[in-house]
């Protein structure tokens, strides 16, 4: 019999903090850029320039910290993490070794209903590096290569998980959540796409019921959560087959490869750096006033797991919307805004997370770039309860809406969407539907309830859907 | 009658003030005696005359009266070539920044030029301030004023010997474990390395940040307290800088050393000591005496492994420090196909011996499996260093002690590292433990000068200047000058 193998997952993730300035000079911190406008002598690396440590930076830090239920360090500082890549001016990263600002702390996961806490081994401060810009598709081989300082010296935090995720599911779970925290606290934009949140996988396996780890390889390149998943799912799989198969897992760095749906081996252990890190010397150690962690936690916004809590009483709503509605900030935003004008809440909900939600997705949006405002969707769940539109005409309504950005009243009107009320205009089709299907009427008087649908569709088409199905029913009912 | 260049800041100041003579002239001064005696003595890097000329007029301009009111108006200085300067080379005597032109100024020139003092130039100094006579610089050796066939010491040589034969009045230079007060020592004169934090170290192009300060080489010590006035106090820019206020330092300087407890350690007139210094430090304690001073012996047990923590913490962080020099943003860079070999050639060809010794040195003792045993070690051992320090502090207010072993020794004499590192023995604890120190001249071995050092608690700078006044004035040594004149027709 095959063995049952259990996969083991921790998660690196980077977040660029969205403070003003840089951490370690007055630049600002602004996402693209002409290349080397964000810069000055202390973010190229010129030789003389100190670093002045960005209290903003530590800020966020600690907000973090205590939103991951860590401890936050009396004392701490800053190393130096020695490597040369002409991406990092000073070829030594400002980063933290031995003494992080946050440590041992927990995130709470939901999967299948089930709460989950994953393990935070740490939170650290660190300095962004530079990008290269290669004419060529890599370094090795490009004709020659430009260094785009902007970035550089943009602060970031390092949060380091345990191995305590046993799916690729639960890791793209733990990925949303800490997004989400992150996005509550406004300590950072958190978009993948830009590289402001980034995630590295270390996945092992082991026979279930096995205590020791196994060996472990290091996957990059994940550029949205569903990469992530599939990544880590892969790569499970991979050394699944390759134990069955005999073969050694071997630590290294692997590269996810979004277009084939692999990860590919990037360099082994055996090259791998030795950072000789050291304490920073240009920069003191810090002593984190304890009053000031306790006025930061005074100070903390309601994180998601607060929020679902209270969408849960409130607005009375089921576990599973409350979840996915608190998962974004922008989102629960939205929908607390929707309700304060439309104040029924589980029908707000159903529209944000079925039609909307599903707008949003195809077209790869978040509800911030939604066109669609909480003041639309009001207007439009009003013209449904005055009986303007029906549900059904609501969704097309919706879809303009999304479109265009218009309001729904003046969609209705541009596109002549009014229901149909009138019952003396719909008796006139609902008598033509019946003198052309006697078939079908004959059917209902035998008892068969289903024609009656049937005849509901044909006044619809009719009417290009703009009947009241209500007074087509009634009228329907009386005349059979 | 002295000429105007062969005078102190403050001689200079009564002229200046008092309209008898103009900025002009007393720059001009300077600038004949460069162009007469830097042929010889190679004293400076780079020299601007016209910048400086047109930063005299300027302040003719302003009128006597507006500029007395500028601590050091009109006084032509020279920077150690390893201190920012916008728009001017900065080389650090390296063939590595031989095309460097910074487009920010150092926190000292920001001072300096707001207390109206003309930069006259950038002075040699070993290649990225490693050494401990100047002969480490790519691009030539520094004479000694005193004897042109001698070393004027290092690593701030060439600000030491520029003002020693009257090149300028005064000069900066930095100290990472001696590299003012040996050169201060064998050129003769004041040399002073503030506490770690008093000076601020933006736009100083670094050896080993913890142990790096800049401070003031000049004539005599009354200018040491004028120079300090302006370059002392805090500055955001450096983290390490600490706000401690800056006292009037010139109200220090009395003639009367009353009741004060001087501990002379007795480790640092160790085995490797020239007898004919220790000889003159001696006599110098038997004055300090008469002036008032009780002077006793003290134990600073763990003075014996300063040196090497020394060359541990400052190799280590050398090594990381100079990590930035790789040809790709700036500086030397080599031809080649890829980025590996550019790199490698890179620094292969613009770096000198010494620098890689100690680029090695360091990144050895940080690597894995070495790093406590060297690294972390070392630190322990500077913890130990820096108590051996306060409890002697406990005791005395000061502690006396020889400066350099010997005097200045003549070109490729020391050509064995080990015993070029011997020079600091005295000098480099007092960076491992962050204090103030302060060279001034005791005497003459040979017609070469000898340095005496006094060693004081953080920020007592004050105290310092108050027993190197004290026992200037009671002596000659200060008012001695290198026979140049018959070395260079
Ligand atoms: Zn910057």
């Amino acid at each position: 019999m095959a063995t049952d193998y259990e996969a083991v997952i921790g998660l690196e993730v980077h977040v660029e903090l969205k403070t003003k300035s840089k951490i370690f000079c007055s630049c600002p911190t602004t996402f693209g850029g002409e290349s080397n406008t964000h810069v000055c002598p202390g973010c190229l690396g010129l030789p003389g320039v100190l670093p002045v440590l960005n209290r903003k930076v530590v800020e966020y830090a600690i907000k973090a910290g205590l939103a991951l239920n860590c401890e936050i360090a009396e004392f701490t500082k800053f190393d130096r993490k020695n490597y040369h890549y002409p991406d990092l001016p000073k070829n030594y990263q400002l980063s933290q070794f031995d003494l992080p600002i946050c440590q041992q702390g927990y995130l709470e996961i939901e999967i299948n209903d089930n709460q989950k806490k994953i393990g935070i081994n740490r939170i650290h401060m660190e300095e962004d590096a530079g990008k290269l810009v290669h004419q060529g598709d890599n370094i090795a081989r490009a004709e020659y290569s430009l260094v785009d300082c902007n970035r550089s010296s943009v602060p970031l935090l390092e949060i380091v998980s345990e191995p305590d995720m046993r799916s690729a599911e639960e890791a793209r779970v733990y990925l949303e959540k800490l997004k989400a925290i992150l996005e509550y606290l406004d300590i950072s934009d958190c978009k993948m796409e830009e590289g402001s949140l980034r995630c590295d996988a270390n996945v092992s396996i082991r026979p279930r019921g096995q205590r020791t780890l196994g060996t472990k390889t290091e996957i990059k390149n994940m550029n949205s959560f569903r990469s992530l998943q599939r990544a880590v799912e892969y790569e499970i799989e991979r050394q699944i087959d390759a134990k069955e198969a005999g073969e050694p897992i071997v630590q290294e760095t692997r590269g996810w490869d979004e277009v084939t749906g692999v990860t590919l081996s990037m360099r082994s252990k055996e090259e791998a750096d030795d950072y000789r890190y050291f304490p920073e010397p240009d920069l003191p150690p810090l002593r984190i006033d304890r009053a000031w962690v306790e006025e930061l936690q005074q100070q903390q916004p309601e994180l998601p797991a607060a929020r679902k809590e209270r969408f849960i009483q409130d607005y009375g709503l089921p576990n599973y919307d409350a979840e996915i509605l608190t998962n974004s900030r922008a989102l629960a935003d939205f929908y607390e805004a929707s309700c304060s004008l439309y104040p029924n809440p589980k029908v707000v909900s159903n529209w944000v997370m079925g039609e909307l939600l599903h707008l949003l997705n195809a077209e790869n949006l978040e509800i911030t770039q939604s066109r669609v405002t909480p003041e639309r969707l009001a207007e439009m769940l009003q013209l449904i309860d005055k009986g303007t539109i029906s549900g059904k005409l609501a969704k097309t309504v919706l879809e303009e809406m999304f479109k265009t950005g218009q309001p729904p009243q003046a969609i209705v009107q541009a596109k002549g969407l009014v229901q149909i009320t009138d019952e003396s205009a719909l008796t006139i089709v609902v008598d033509q539907v019946l003198e052309a299907n006697p078939k079908v009427v004959e059917d209902y008087r035998k008892g068969k309830g289903k024609a009656l649908g049937f005849l509901v569709g044909q006044v619809m088409k009719q009417t290009r859907g703009q009947a009241s199905p209500e007074v087509v029913n009634r009228l329907l009912k009386t005349r059979l | 009658m002295a000429k105007l260049n062969q005078l102190t800041i403050h001689a200079l100041r009564d002229l200046l003030d008092s309209g008898q003579v103009s900025p002009t002239e007393v720059l001009d001064a300077c600038l004949k005696r460069i162009e007469q005696v830097d042929p010889q003595v190679k004293a400076f890097i780079t020299l601007i005359p016209e910048a400086a000329r047109a930063r005299a007029k300027q302040l003719e301009d302003l009128g006597k009266d507006k500029l007395a009111t500028h601590s050091l108006a009109g006084i032509p200085f020279a920077l150690k070539d390893n201190l920012c300067t916008k728009g001017i080379l900065t080389t650090c005597a390296s063939r590595m920044l031989a095309n460097f032109i910074p487009p920010y100024d150092s926190a000292m020139v920001e001072k300096l030029e707001a207390a109206c003092a003309i930069t006259i130039g950038k002075a040699n100094l070993d290649e990225f301030s490693m050494g401990s006579s100047t002969e480490t610089s790519s691009f030539f050796p520094t004479a000694n004023p005193w004897d042109l066939e001698r070393v004027p010491g290092g690593s701030s040589g060439g600000s030491a010997a520029a003002v020693a034969a009257d090149e300028v009045i005064f000069a900066l230079g930095s100290d990472a474990g001696g590299s003012l007060r040996i050169p201060a020592a064998f050129c003769g004169l004041v040399g002073m390395k503030p506490t770690y934090g008093r000076v601020s170290r933006y736009g100083l192009i670094s050896y080993a940040p913890s142990l790096d300060q800049i401070g003031p080489l000049t004539k005599d010590v009354t200018d040491c307290a004028l120079v300090l006035n302006t370059i002392a106090g805090h500055d955001a820019r450096d983290a390490n800088s600490v706000p401690v206020e800056v006292p009037d330092y010139t109200s220090f300087l009395k003639e009367d050393l009353q009741g004060l407890r001087i501990g002379v350690p007795r480790e640092y007139f160790f085995p490797g000591l020239d007898p004919r210094v220790k000889e003159l430090v001696q006599k110098a304690l038997l004055r300090l005496e008469e002036l008032g001073a009780i002077c006793e012996e003290v134990s600073l047990p763990h003075t014996e492994y300063a040196l090497p923590v020394y060359h541990l913490i400052s190799t280590a962080e050398a090594s990381s420090t100079l990590a930035r020099y790789d040809g790709v943003n700036y500086g030397y860079r080599a031809a080649a196909d890829d980025l590996d070999t550019m790199l490698q050639k890179t620094r292969t060809e613009a770096f000198g011996p010494e620098v890689k010794r100690r680029i090695i040195l360091g990144t050895y003792a940080l690597s894995s499996g070495c790093y406590d045993a060297y690294y972390l070690k070392a630190q322990k051992v500077r913890t130990l260093i820096k108590q051996d320090f306060d409890q002697a502090f406990a005791q005395y207010d000061l502690l006396v002690s020889p400066t350099a072993p010997g005097v200045a020794f003549s070109f490729g004499e020391k050509e064995d590292p080990l015993s070029m590192y011997l020079l600091d023995f005295c000098t480099n604890p007092l960076n491992l433990a962050g204090l103030p120190g302060i060279s001034i001249p005791c005497g003459f071995i040979q017609k070469m000068p000898v340095g005496l050092q006094f060693i004081g608690r953080p920020f007592s700078e004050g105290t310092l200047l108050q027993a190197a006044y004290a026992y200037e004035q009671s002596t000659e040594w200060h008012r001695q000058k290198p026979d140049l004149d018959n070395d260079c027709i």
